[in-house]
């Protein structure tokens, strides 16, 4: 059992009279990865601008290493690394005047390492308002770990970014973690998400509907395989066969496919069929249900699948 | 330490880089010196007298009532007061540091004039030099705190244009500065009262050039320190790192509060 460094407790936020975040709690460990998920307007942000110290929660309690965001600011500063959603600096401040302006407030030595890591040395002498989005959030994520905070907040961390610097950023997330620092993300992108966290909470009008490791997620719901054939003769196209543990049959452009309860059973009878009928088989795909199909699943029912 | 110089070499390098701000520190105050020297000194000989503190308060107004309040409130709507935060950078410094080098830039500007006015144009020397580097200073403060009090309250960067000109247009008008305050009505002598610039004339000529003056002294004096303090400490009271987030210590309308020195002393001292 990893040692728990972030605990939220029947957390309440309300704007006026929009309830943002009710009864929400859930225990993040040490070195872990964990996501918030939701649609636009779940609370995502919400919850973390309170974890954050950037407002107040009406209720409920919050305690990062045995601090209170909200109470201990002082303190919490150095203990959390924050990359907003939204984060802006200074419209002519540089790369390296970031660095150094922001690494001085935290009492530590300018990260100059991190600027190159990210992908932006050739830019140390650029201002900000010249970077582009994707280097805006690099270089918001360079200055979030530059104090080696134990814990990390990153708000849609990929948006913006191009497929190498995210894997760039995946990788160093990695590093990050061996080294025992946890960080939690607020994100759309599901498959970054069942690639990269230990465990998500998926909210929904500001609750959360489920909770656990992106497995444990896509195996409960209707945990439907799905298994899409496409062969030479199209003979599955035909209505009257049917193969075991199927529960659902969806013939596609020239594909077959069957949800499955089972899909070795399923697999095996498809097989056999093709063979009697000496149809070919061109392509062959069983794909388990993703963390996007589960998410869809909970959101279209309102959380209740 | 290490911080507060960061931040200040940071913000006085914007006051450079910036083009608006270039431009109200430095291209603004003094090219309007430049052709007040080669027009008004043609036009009104007597201008030689008040012209250096008259232009040196010009500088410091432009600087911090008429420049400074606009970046402040779109670095806020832009989120950069939410990174400060989270990044540790405390709510005075990020008030204070600006204030301070926008300060040093009016400051400058100000040197300046006062350096090369004899020189180019005749202006008046102070007599005493001391006391024109004090008065000079304060004029400074004062301004740059309401300047922040301006950044503070102003919902909008659209806002702050009018809060700076209700202090600047007047200023220039009935301050002392164009127009020797003896020469003003009463009525709107008393109304100048309400002025820093005001003030700070009266006390460029009792205290720096020996003059007779129609303020009191001391009392010019304890009035642009205490709404130099007041506008300060209501700025940090009144500061909100957010445009989003809603919850302030206190309304707006406190701000106000800053008139009362000025209000006393045209009603009692004056």
């Amino acid at each position: 059992m990893r040692e728990t460094v972030l605990q939220v407790t029947d957390f309440r936020k309300t704007y006026g009279d929009l309830v943002a975040v009710d009864n929400v709690g859930f225990a993040v460990g040490r070195g872990e990865i964990f996501g918030l998920l939701g649609p636009n307007g779940a609370g995502k942000t919400t919850i973390l601008e309170c974890l954050e110290g950037i407002r107040r929660p009406d209720s409920g309690t919050m305690d990062i290493l045995g601090i209170d965001p909200a109470r201990e600011t002082g303190k919490l500063r150095n203990l959390v690394g924050v990359q907003l959603q939204s984060s802006g600096l200074p419209a002519t401040m540089t790369v390296r005047e970031a660095m150094r302006f922001f690494c001085a407030y935290h009492d530590v030595a300018p990260r100059y390492d991190l600027i190159e890591r990210l992908g932006l040395a050739e830019k140390q002498e650029a201002q900000y308002e010249k970077l582009s989005t994707g280097q805006q959030r690099r270089l918001a994520l360079a200055l979030a770990m530059a104090h080696r905070p134990p814990v990390i907040f990153l708000d849609e961390p990929t948006a913006g970014l191009d497929v190498g610097s995210r894997s760039e950023l995946h990788t160093l997330m990695r590093e990050l973690q061996k080294e025992g620092t946890t960080l939690i993300m607020a994100t759309h992108d599901m498959a970054e998400a069942e690639k990269m966290t230990d465990r998500v909470a998926i909210l929904l009008r500001g609750q959360i509907v489920a909770t656990g490791s992106p497995a444990e997620l896509t195996a409960t719901g209707d945990g439907y395989t799905k298994v899409s054939v496409r062969s030479e003769h199209s003979v599955l196209s035909d209505n009257g066969t049917s193969f075991p543990a199927v529960r659902q049959r969806v013939v596609n452009e020239e594909y077959v496919i069957y949800y499955s309860v089972d899909p070795g059973p399923t697999v095996a009878s498809i097989l056999r069929y093709l063979d009697e009928k000496k149809d070919r088989l061109i392509d062959l795909r069983v794909e388990r249900p993703s963390l996007e199909e589960r998410f869809l699943e909970l959101t279209n029912s309102g959380g209740a699948a | 330490m290490n911080a507060f110089v960061q931040h200040f070499t940071y913000e006085f390098k914007t006051g450079l880089r910036n083009p608006s701000l270039l431009l109200i520190n430095y291209l603004f105050p003094l090219g309007f010196y430049a052709m007040m020297g080669l027009i008004m000194t043609a036009i009104n000989p007597l201008f030689t007298a008040s012209m250096v503190p008259a232009l040196v308060i010009f500088a410091i107004v432009a600087s911090t009532v008429l420049g400074m309040p606009s970046p402040l409130v779109e670095a806020r709507e832009a989120g950069v007061f939410r990174s400060y935060k989270i990044n540790s950078v405390p709510a005075t410094s990020i008030l204070a540091i600006p204030g301070l080098t926008t300060a040093f830039h009016a400051l400058i500007s100000a040197a300046i004039i006062a350096l090369t006015a004899p020189i180019l144009f005749d202006g008046d020397t102070p007599v005493h030099v001391g006391a024109f580097v004090g008065v000079t200073l304060l004029t400074a403060f004062t301004c740059a705190s309401l300047g922040l009090l301006i950044s503070v309250i102003s919902e909008s960067s659209r806002a702050t244009i009018l809060w700076s000109q209700l202090i600047f247009l007047p200023s220039m008008l009935i301050g002392g500065l164009m127009v020797p305050m003896d020469v003003l009505p009463d009525r709107v002598r008393s109304f100048s009262a309400l002025l820093p610039a005001s003030h700070a004339m009266e006390l460029f000529s009792g205290w720096a050039y020996g003059r007779e003056t129609t303020f009191n002294l001391p009392a010019s004096a304890a009035i642009l320190v205490s709404s130099g303090v007041l506008a300060f400490l209501l700025s940090i009271y009144l500061f909100n790192w957010d445009t989003r987030n809603q919850s302030r210590r206190g309304h707006p309308v406190l701000a106000l509060l800053v008139v009362v020195p000025y209000a006393i002393g045209a009603l009692l001292l004056l």
